[in-house]
C-alpha cells in the first residue's frame, strides 16, 4: 500500500454492471509511483472493464477514480490521455491503414503543441492554418517528433525499425502489440496500462516483452498489468491482484497470492485460464 | 373543417404505412446490424408490380396483396443473394455502399421500365366514408390498419413459435453464439430479407392505393420515413419500430396541420436529429450501452495506394491547362468543366468519407448551400462573383459544418442515415424560407462568372477557371493529408476508440474535416450557380450526391488524385460511348456495386 503522497492511481468502491451482471465489483487498489502492479483472473474476471472505467472508454456505476490526488471519474478518453494516461488494447487496435511511423505519432499527439496553441474558440481554425501553412516552429516539432518515435522503435531492435514505413495491418500479429506499446511510450505517458501485452506471443517474444516492461519499470514508469502468463506476472510486479466475477479476491506480493486458496479456488473453479492459445488462435 | 381526430386517424394509417417498411428495416439490422438503404426501393417496386397488377392485369385486391408480396420478396431474396451474401467477409462500409447502390439500380430501373411521370393507382375499394365520431373513416383506412395487425401478428407468431423464427431471435441476440449453436445464418438473412421485402412491397402498394398516385421519387422518402421510424423505436428492436412509426405519423399528421403540408418532411427529419443526437439508441433503449471492446474489423479495405509520381501529375496537369489551345470542340470543354465541378465535390467528399470515414450521403446539400450564398451575395449585396464564391466556400463550410455536428458522435451507417437527412432538411428549408430564397420559384438572373471585373464568358476561360480553382484545392488538400491532421484524421477513421485513447477529440476533427471539405463543396456549388445562371431546390439532390459517392469509391478512398481522376472518368466516358442520359445513372449505380465488389479500393487505392 502506497502512503498517500506518491499516489499514482486509487481506486474507491469502482462498480460496473452490465444489465444483471456486475462486471466491476467495488473494486478498490492503489498504485504508487513507479510501481508495477499486476491483475490476474480468469476470463470475463472484469479486468479489461476495469482498465476501460480507469481510461474513461466507459463510466463507472458508482465509485471513484483518482489519479495523482485528482478526482478524474467519468473524464473523457481524451482528456485523461492529455493527463497522461496511456494503455494498449487486448485485442489489438492499431490504426490498420497508418503507416508504423504515423501509429506511433498519434501516442504523440497530446504532446503537439506549435501546431495546436491552446487558444479558445478559434485554436481548431488555427490548428488547420499551422498545419497547411507549416512556419518552422510547427516543422522542427514533426521532425523532433520523428526521431523521438524512431528511439522508441529501436527500443524492440529490428522488428519495427525496417517496417517502418508500412501500414500496420500488413505486420504480424505479434509486431501489431509491439506498435500498441511503441504507441503508448510515445504519449511519455505516467501511468501506462498494459492489457496482455503478450497475448498471442510464442515463448520468444514473450521473453522479450518481459524484458522491456522490465526495463519500463526500471526506468521508473509506473505499470498497470494485466497478463496471463502467472510466470511474467511473478517476476515483474510488486503486488499482485486477483479479480474473479468482478471482485477482488486477493492482493499481495505473487508468491502469497499464488498460494492462497481463494485463487487456486477460483482458477479451478472457471477450468485452468489458457487465454494465450485462445488469442493467438483469434 | 378537418377535426383533430381526422388528423389522428390520418397519423395512425400513415404510421402504420411506415411500420410495415420499419419492421424490415428493424428485422434485417437486427440479425445483420446494416441499415437497408434499398428498403425504400422495395417498396417502390411493390408499388409498380401493383400497379401492373390491378390496371392491366385486373386483379382482385386479395390476389393483388398476394401478387406483390410473393414479388417483392423475391426481390428481397435476390439482394441477399447476390448483392449482400458475397461481402458478409469485407469490410464494414462495404454493405452499406452495397445497399446504397443496389438501391439506386432498382429505382433506375423502375424509372426505365415505367417513366418518371406519376401513375394512378385505383385501390379497388368503394369510395365511402363512415362518420366516427367527430371524424370520418374509409374501407382504405380499415384496410390498412387490418394489413398492418395482420403482418403483426404473423410476424409475432412466426418469431414466436416457428424453429426459424428462433433462430432469428437467437441471430439478433448474438450472432456467434447462434452460429456455435448451429444456426444457418444465411438462412436466416434470406428469411429477414424476404419478409422485409413482402412487407415493404405490401407497403408500397397500400400508400400508392392511399394518396392514388405513385411515382418513382416515393422510394428514397419511404426509406428516410422507415429509417427515422426505426431509429425513433431503436434500431433492431421490431416492437420499437412499430411504435416509432405510429408516432413518425402522428408527429407528421399533427405537424401538416398546424403548419402546411409543405413541412411533412421537415418534422420527420427533425425528429430524426433530434432521437440520434439525444437518445441514439433509440427511445426505449434499455440502459446506457458501452461499446463492446472488439469492434473487429476495418471500416475501409486496407490497400496500399498507387504512387503516381510528381512528375506525372504535373504533367497530366499541363496537358489539361493547355488543351483549351488546341481546336478542341466547344463540347469536349463542356464536358470537362462538368468534370472539374464534379471533382471538386469529390475532393471534398473523400475527405470526410474517405480520409475521415464519415459516409455523407447529404453532400449536395453543402453544394446547395454555396450556391445559394454566391448567388444571392452577388444578386442583392452586389458583392464581386469571384468574392461571392469564395463566401459561398465559406459558408459551407460554417454552416455545414454547423449543421451537420449532431452527426458526430454518431458511427458508421448512422452517420449515412443522419447526413442523408441533414441533406434533406437544408433542401426543404430552401423551399419554405421564401422570404430568402425566393422558394420554388428559385433564384434567376444570376450574374455569369467574372474574375477582377472581366467576365468569363468564353468556354476556354470557364474552363481554365475552375479547373485552376480545383487544382488548387486539390493541392491545399494534398498538403493536409501531409500535416498531423492527415494523420489525425485517419486514425479515427481507422478506430475511433483507440484515437480517443490517445487525445484525440472527435468532435474537433470530424469539424476540420467539414469546414475543409465544406469550402470545396461550397466552391464548387458557387461556381456552379454562376455558370447556370438559375438554380432552385432541386439543382442540387441526392442524385449528385450519389454521384459524388460513386467517383469518390471509384478513384480510392481518401484519394486526391483519385477523385479527380474518378470524376473525370464518370462524366467523361459516358460521353465518349454516347449513352444517353437516363441510362447514366443506372450505370453509375452499377460502377458503385461491382467497385464494392470487386475492387473496394478503387483504382488508385485507399490514402
Ligand atoms: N460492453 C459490454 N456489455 C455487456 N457486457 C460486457 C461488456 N463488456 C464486458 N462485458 C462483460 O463483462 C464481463 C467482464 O468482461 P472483461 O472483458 O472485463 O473480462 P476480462 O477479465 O478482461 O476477461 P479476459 O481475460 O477474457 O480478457 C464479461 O462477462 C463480459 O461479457
Ligand atoms: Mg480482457
Amino acid at each position: 500500500m502506497a502512503e498517500q503522497l506518491n499516489s499514482m492511481l486509487s481506486l474507491r468502491g469502482l462498480t460496473r454492471r452490465f444489465g444483471g451482471l456486475t462486471a466491476v465489483d467495488a473494486i478498490d487498489l492503489d498504485l504508487a509511483k513507479g510501481e508495477l502492479v499486476s491483475i490476474i483472473g480468469p476470463n470475463g474476471a472484469g479486468k479489461t472493464t476495469l482498465f476501460n472505467l480507469i481510461t474513461g472508454l466507459d463510466r463507472p456505476d458508482a465509485g471513484e477514480v483518482r489519479f495523482e490526488g485528482q478526482d478524474v471519474t467519468g473524464f473523457s478518453p481524451e482528456r485523461l490521455a492529455g493527463e497522461g494516461i496511456a494503455r494498449t488494447f487486448q485485442l489489438g487496435r492499431v490504426f490498420g491503414n497508418l503507416s508504423v511511423m504515423d501509429n506511433v505519432l498519434i501516442g504523440a499527439h497530446t504532446r503537439l503543441r506549435a501546431v495546436k496553441p491552446t487558444v479558445p474558440v478559434i485554436g481548431p481554425l488555427l490548428e488547420l492554418g499551422l498545419a497547411l501553412l507549416r512556419p518552422s516552429s510547427v516543422r522542427n516539432e514533426e521532425e523532433r517528433l520523428r526521431e523521438e518515435v524512431k528511439a522508441i522503435l529501436a527500443r524492440f531492435g529490428e522488428r519495427l525499425l525496417p517496417r517502418i514505413d508500412q501500414p500496420a495491418y500488413s505486420l504480424s500479429y505479434a509486431n501489431r502489440r509491439r506498435v500498441e506499446i511503441a504507441r503508448a511510450l510515445a504519449l511519455q505517458p505516467r501511468l501506462l496500462l498494459l492489457d496482455e501485452p503478450t497475448a498471442g506471443m510464442n515463448p520468444t517474444e514473450t521473453a522479450e516483452m518481459q524484458a522491456l516492461v522490465a526495463e519500463l519499470k526500471a526506468e521508473g514508469l509506473t505499470i498497470l498489468l494485466i497478463e496471463h502468463k502467472l510466470e511474467m506476472v511473478m517476476r515483474l510486479s510488486d503486488c499482485v491482484i486477483v479479480m474473479d466475477e468482478g471482485k477482488k479476491i486477493a492482493e499481495g506480493p505473487g508468491e502469497v497470492v499464488r498460494s492462497d486458496p481463494k485463487v487456486i479456488e477460483a482458477y479451478l473453479g472457471h477450468g485452468l485460464s489458457g487465454t494465450s492459445e485462445q488469442e493467438s488462435a483469434a | 373543417m378537418s377535426s383533430w381526430l381526422d388528423y389522428t386517424i390520418n397519423g395512425l394509417i400513415v404510421g402504420n404505412v411506415y411500420a410495415l417498411v420499419a419492421v424490415g428495416l428493424a428485422l434485417i439490422f437486427g440479425v445483420s446490424r446494416l441499415i437497408n438503404f434499398a428498403q425504400g426501393s422495395i417498396y417502390l417496386v411493390g408499388a409498380y408490380i401493383g400497379w401492373v397488377a390491378v390496371v392491366q392485369l385486373h386483379t382482385p385486391l386479395p390476389l393483388t396483396i398476394i401478387v406483390v408480396a410473393v414479388a417483392a420478396a423475391i426481390v428481397g431474396l435476390i439482394i441477399e443473394r447476390f448483392g449482400l451474401r458475397p461481402l458478409q467477409n469485407s469490410v464494414r462500409i462495404a454493405p452499406l455502399l452495397a445497399t446504397i447502390g443496389i438501391s439506386f439500380v432498382l429505382d433506375q430501373l423502375v424509372m426505365l421500365t415505367f417513366s418518371p411521370n406519376p401513375r394512378a393507382l385505383p385501390s379497388q375499394l368503394p369510395d365511402v366514408r363512415f362518420q366516427v365520431g367527430g371524424g370520418t373513416i374509409g374501407p382504405l383506412d380499415l384496410l390498412i390498419a387490418g394489413v398492418g395487425l395482420t403482418s403483426a401478428l404473423l410476424l409475432f407468431v412466426f418469431l414466436r413459435y416457428s424453429k426459424l423464427g428462433w433462430a432469428v431471435r437467437a441471430t439478433a441476440q448474438d450472432r456467434d453464439a447462434a452460429m456455435q449453436m448451429g444456426v444457418d445464418v444465411n438462412r436466416v438473412n434470406q428469411a429477414v430479407f424476404g419478409i422485409a421485402a413482402a412487407l415493404g412491397g405490401v407497403s408500397g402498394l397500400l400508400v400508392g392505393m392511399y394518396y392514388n398516385q405513385i411515382d418513382t421519387a416515393m422510394s428514397l422518402q419511404a426509406t428516410l420515413k422507415g429509417v427515422v421510424a426505426e431509429v425513433v423505436g431503436g434500431a433492431g428492436n421490431v416492437p420499437g419500430a412499430v411504435i416509432g412509426s405510429l408516432l413518425l405519423g402522428l408527429v407528421e399528421s399533427y405537424g401538416v396541420a398546424v403548419f402546411g403540408t409543405s413541412y411533412r418532411n421537415l418534422f420527420a427529419f427533425l425528429l430524426l436529429v433530434v432521437v440520434l443526437v439525444l437518445r441514439p439508441n433509440g427511445l426505449f433503449a434499455s440502459a446506457r450501452q458501452a461499446p463492446p471492446e472488439p469492434l473487429t474489423g476495418t471500416f475501409i479495405a486496407p490497400s496500399r495506394p498507387v504512387r503516381i509520381p510528381r512528375w506525372a501529375l504535373a504533367v497530366a496537369a499541363a496537358i489539361f491547362a493547355i488543351l483549351p489551345l488546341f481546336p478542341v470542340s466547344f463540347y469536349v470543354l463542356q464536358t470537362l468543366i462538368n468534370a472539374w465541378l464534379l471533382g471538386m465535390l469529390a475532393l471534398s467528399l473523400t475527405l470526410v468519407a474517405g480520409t475521415i470515414g464519415q459516409v455523407s450521403l447529404g453532400h449536395a446539400a453543402l453544394l446547395a448551400i454555396g450556391a445559394y450564398t454566391s448567388a444571392l451575395l452577388s444578386l442583392t449585396l452586389n458583392v464581386p462573383v469571384g468574392l461571392a464564391i469564395i463566401g459561398g466556400g465559406l459558408m459551407s463550410a460554417a454552416l455545414g459544418t454547423l449543421l451537420i455536428s449532431p452527426s458526430f458522435r454518431l458511427r458508421g451507417h448512422y452517420v449515412s442515415i443522419a447526413t442523408l437527412a441533414i441533406g434533406e432538411i437544408v433542401s426543404l428549408v430552401i423551399l419554405n424560407w421564401e422570404s430568402v430564397t425566393r422558394g420554388p420559384i428559385g433564384i434567376s438572373g444570376i450574374p455569369p462568372l467574372s474574375l477582377f471585373g472581366t467576365e468569363l464568358i468564353s468556354p476556354t476561360s470557364i474552363y481554365w477557371f475552375s479547373f485552376a480553382v480545383m487544382v488548387v484545392l486539390a493541392l491545399l488538400q494534398g498538403r493536409l493529408l501531409t500535416s498531423h491532421l492527415g494523420r489525425s484524421f485517419r486514425a479515427i477513421r481507422d478506430d475511433d476508440i483507440a484515437a480517443r485513447a490517445y487525445g484525440l477529440s472527435l468532435n474537433r476533427y470530424k469539424s476540420l474535416a467539414f469546414i475543409f471539405g465544406g469550402f470545396a463543396a461550397g466552391v464548387s456549388g458557387g461556381i456552379a450557380a454562376h455558370l447556370y445562371s438559375y438554380i432552385n431546390h432541386e439543382t442540387f439532390n441526392t442524385q449528385q450526391s450519389i454521384l459524388a459517392l460513386t467517383v469518390v469509391i471509384l478513384g480510392g478512398l481518401g484519394n486526391v488524385v483519385g477523385a479527380m481522376l474518378g470524376a473525370v472518368a464518370l462524366v467523361g466516358l459516358p460521353e465518349v460511348f454516347r449513352i444517353a442520359a437516363e441510362y447514366r445513372i443506372l450505370i453509375y449505380g452499377i460502377v458503385l456495386l461491382l467497385l464494392v465488389r470487386f475492387r473496394p479500393q478503387g483504382l488508385l487505392g485507399t490514402i
